[in-house]
C-alpha cells in the first residue's frame, strides 16, 4: 500500500472502530441517550437537518458570519502586519498594545461586541474577525521580517524601490507564514462564530447546540458539531490547496500539519 | 576579434578608495574587515582580487555596490562618492541568490524589471546571455531544479543583463566544473573586450586571475591591505595557448609566492 493510501486508510480504520464502539456503548452497555445519543438518532438528526432541510438556514448563518469575519479579519490583519513590518516607528508605537490585546482571551470580548455591534450577524462577523486577526497579523509581520537579507541586498543592488522589494521579495518569502496564519484563523474563526452565537443568537449552528441543552437533545448537538467540523475541515483543505498552488516552490518540505 | 593592448587608456577613474574602513558590529564585538584600504582603478580595467578567506573581499565589493556604508574613508565611483546602489553597476554575488518563486528567465530579467528598462530588449539579451552560460534549455525551470553551478550561472547572466558599465563579481566561477569554467573565462574576456566594461573580479584561483585581468591585487589577512599590485602584461585576447605560455606560468608562480605568504 503506498503512503497516500495509508494516510487515508488508517484514519478510516480508527473511525470505523470508534463508530462500532459508539454503537456498542449505546446498545449493549446502556449509556443513556442524554449522555450519548445513538448513532441512528444522530443520522436521523442529520437527515432531518440536511435532507429535509431544517438546518440549512443555521448552517448558512454560521458559514456566512464565518466567511465575512474571516475574509475581513484576515485582510485587515495582512495589511496591518505589512505596515508593522515595513514601518519601524509604527511597530514601536503599537507593539505594547498589540501584546496586551494578544494576551487577552478574545472570546471574553463577545458580550461587549454584541453590545457594540448589535445582535445581528454583524456582531458575529466582528467576533470572527477579531479572533482571526491576531494569528494572521503576527504571522504576516514575522514572515515579512524573516526575509533573507541577501535577497534584499540583491534587490537594492539593482535599484529596486521599496514597493518592489515588498511585492517581489518579502511577500513571496513570507508566503508560508501567511498561509500558516490563514490556516490557524479558520479554526479560531469558527470558535469565535460559535461563542458569539452562544452569547446571543437565534440562528446558527452554535445556537442549535446551545438551544438543545434545554431539552438534553444530544443528537442535535452531535449533528451540529459534525456540521461545524465539516466547515472547519473544508476551510482548511481549501487553504491547503491554495497554498500548494501558490507557494509551489516550498512543496518539497511540505509537512502534513493537523488542521 | 582583433583588439590589441589593454583597454585602460582613458585614464579616467571608475573606482577609488582612500583610507576605507569597514567594521562590522555584532554582539561579540566589532570586527574590522577593512582598515585604511586605498586603491584606484581606471575605467576599462579588469581587476582581480586575490586574498585569504575572510579577509574582506566580499565586504569591499559590497561597498563598491553601494550596499554597505563604510565606517570611515572615501569611496568613489566615476568620481562621485558612493551613496547607494547605482543603475549602471552589475553584481554577481558569492551565493547564487535567486528567487525561488521565479523561473530562470524571470530571475535573469529581474534587473530589467527593477530598473524599468524595456522588457522586449531585456528578453532578447536574457536569451543571449542564457545561451552564453549554456542554460538556454532551462529558461522555464525553477532554481530548485538546477544544480549549484547552474544556479551560479543564472546569477552571472543576471549580473550582465542590463549591460552595466561596471561589473562586480564575487567568485562567480567557484562552483563550476573545469570545462565550463574555462568557457566562462573566455566568454567573460570577450564581453569585457567588446564592451569595455570595468570589472572587479574576486577569485581564489590564481590562473583565473592572471588569465582574465589587467591587474591583480593580492590582499592580506583581515583587515585587508594590498600586499601586491601586479599588472598583467599578457597580450589580448588571451587564449588556450596563453594558458600554456611561459609568461603565464611565471606570473602565476609570482602571485602564488605572494599568496602563500598571506597564509602564515
Ligand atoms: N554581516 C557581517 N557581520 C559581522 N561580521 C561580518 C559580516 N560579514 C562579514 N563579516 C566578517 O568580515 C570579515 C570579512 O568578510 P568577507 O565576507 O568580506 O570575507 P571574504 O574575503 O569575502 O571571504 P571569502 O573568501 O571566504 O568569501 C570576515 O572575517 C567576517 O567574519
Ligand atoms: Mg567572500
Amino acid at each position: 500500500m503506498n503512503e497516500n493510501l495509508k494516510s487515508i486508510f488508517y484514519p478510516l480504520l480508527l473511525l470505523g472502530g470508534l463508530l462500532v464502539l459508539w454503537v456498542f456503548a449505546v446498545r449493549n452497555w446502556g449509556v443513556p441517550n442524554y449522555i450519548l445519543p445513538s448513532f441512528e438518532s444522530v443520522l436521523g438528526a442529520l437527515h432531518r437537518g440536511y435532507i429535509e432541510g431544517a438546518y440549512w438556514k443555521d448552517f448558512g448563518y454560521t458559514l456566512s458570519s464565518m466567511l465575512l469575519g474571516y475574509v475581513s479579519g484576515c485582510a485587515l490583519a495582512f495589511i496591518m502586519g505589512m505596515m508593522f513590518a515595513e514601518f519601524r516607528w509604527l511597530e514601536r508605537l503599537l507593539y505594547p498594545f498589540v501584546l496586551g490585546l494578544q494576551s487577552m482571551p478574545k472570546v471574553a470580548l463577545a458580550p461587549l461586541i454584541l453590545v457594540w455591534f448589535g445582535f445581528g450577524i454583524g456582531s458575529k462577523a466582528v467576533m470572527v474577525a477579531l479572533v482571526c486577526f491576531f494569528p494572521m497579523f503576527i504571522n504576516t509581520a514575522v514572515g515579512l521580517k524573516a526575509t533573507d537579507p541577501s535577497l534584499i541586498d540583491l534587490m537594492r543592488a539593482f535599484s529596486a524601490s521599496r514597493l518592489q522589494i515588498l511585492m517581489r521579495i518579502k511577500i513571496p518569502s513570507a508566503a508560508s507564514h501567511i498561509f500558516a496564519g490563514l490556516q490557524i484563523s479558520i479554526v479560531l474563526g469558527l470558535i469565535g462564530a460559535v461563542v458569539a452565537e452562544f452569547v446571543s443568537s437565534s440562528h446558527g449552528l452554535g445556537y442549535l447546540i446551545n438551544n438543545a441543552t434545554t431539552t438534553l437533545d444530544t443528537s442535535t448537538m452531535f449533528a451540529a458539531l459534525i456540521s461545524l467540523a465539516v466547515i472547519g475541515i473544508l476551510g482548511s483543505q481549501i487553504i491547503k490547496f491554495l497554498q500548494r498552488k501558490l507557494v509551489f516552490w516550498e512543496n518539497d518540505n511540505d509537512t502534513q500539519v493537523a488542521a | 576579434m582583433i583588439q590589441e593592448g589593454i583597454p585602460t587608456m582613458s585614464g579616467e577613474l571608475i573606482f577609488r578608495a582612500e583610507n576605507l574602513g569597514v567594521t562590522y558590529q555584532s554582539s561579540r564585538g566589532p570586527t574590522p574587515a577593512l582598515e585604511n584600504f586605498s586603491t584606484e582603478m581606471a575605467k576599462g580595467e579588469f581587476v582581480s582580487i586575490l586574498g585569504p578567506s575572510g579577509c574582506g573581499k566580499s565586504t569591499l565589493l559590497k561597498v563598491a555596490a553601494g550596499l554597505l556604508t563604510p565606517s570611515s574613508g572615501v569611496v568613489e565611483l566615476a568620481g562621485e562618492p558612493i551613496t547607494g546602489p547605482r543603475r549602471d553597476v552589475g553584481i554577481v554575488f558569492q551565493q547564487p541568490t535567486l528567487l525561488k518563486w521565479q523561473t530562470v528567465l524571470d530571475n535573469v530579467l529581474l534587473p530589467i524589471r527593477t530598473l524599468g528598462m524595456d522588457l522586449e530588449v531585456g528578453r532578447a539579451r536574457a536569451h543571449d546571455l542564457l545561451r552564453l552560460v549554456e542554460l538556454e534549455n532551462f529558461e522555464r525551470h525553477y532554481p530548485h531544479e538546477l544544480s549549484g553551478g547552474m544556479q551560479q550561472r543564472v546569477g552571472i547572466a543576471r549580473g550582465l543583463v542590463h549591460d552595466p558599465s561596471l561589473l562586480l563579481m564575487d567568485e562567480p566561477f567557484a562552483a563550476l566544473d573545469a570545462m565550463t569554467r574555462e568557457n566562462m573565462m573566455i566568454e567573460l574576456q570577450r564581453i569585457w573586450m567588446e564592451t569595455r566594461k570595468s570589472v572587479i573580479f574576486i577569485t581564489h584561483s590564481i590562473p583565473e586571475a592572471v588569465f582574465l585581468s589587467s591587474r591583480v591585487l593580492v590582499l592580506s589577512h583581515r583587515p585587508a591591505r594590498i600586499l601586491k599590485d601586479v599588472t598583467i602584461d599578457l597580450p589580448l585576447p588571451r587564449t588556450q595557448e596563453t594558458l600554456g605560455s611561459a609568461r603565464f606560468a611565471e606570473l602565476c608562480s609570482e602571485l602564488r609566492a605572494m599568496f602563500s605568504q598571506t597564509k602564515k
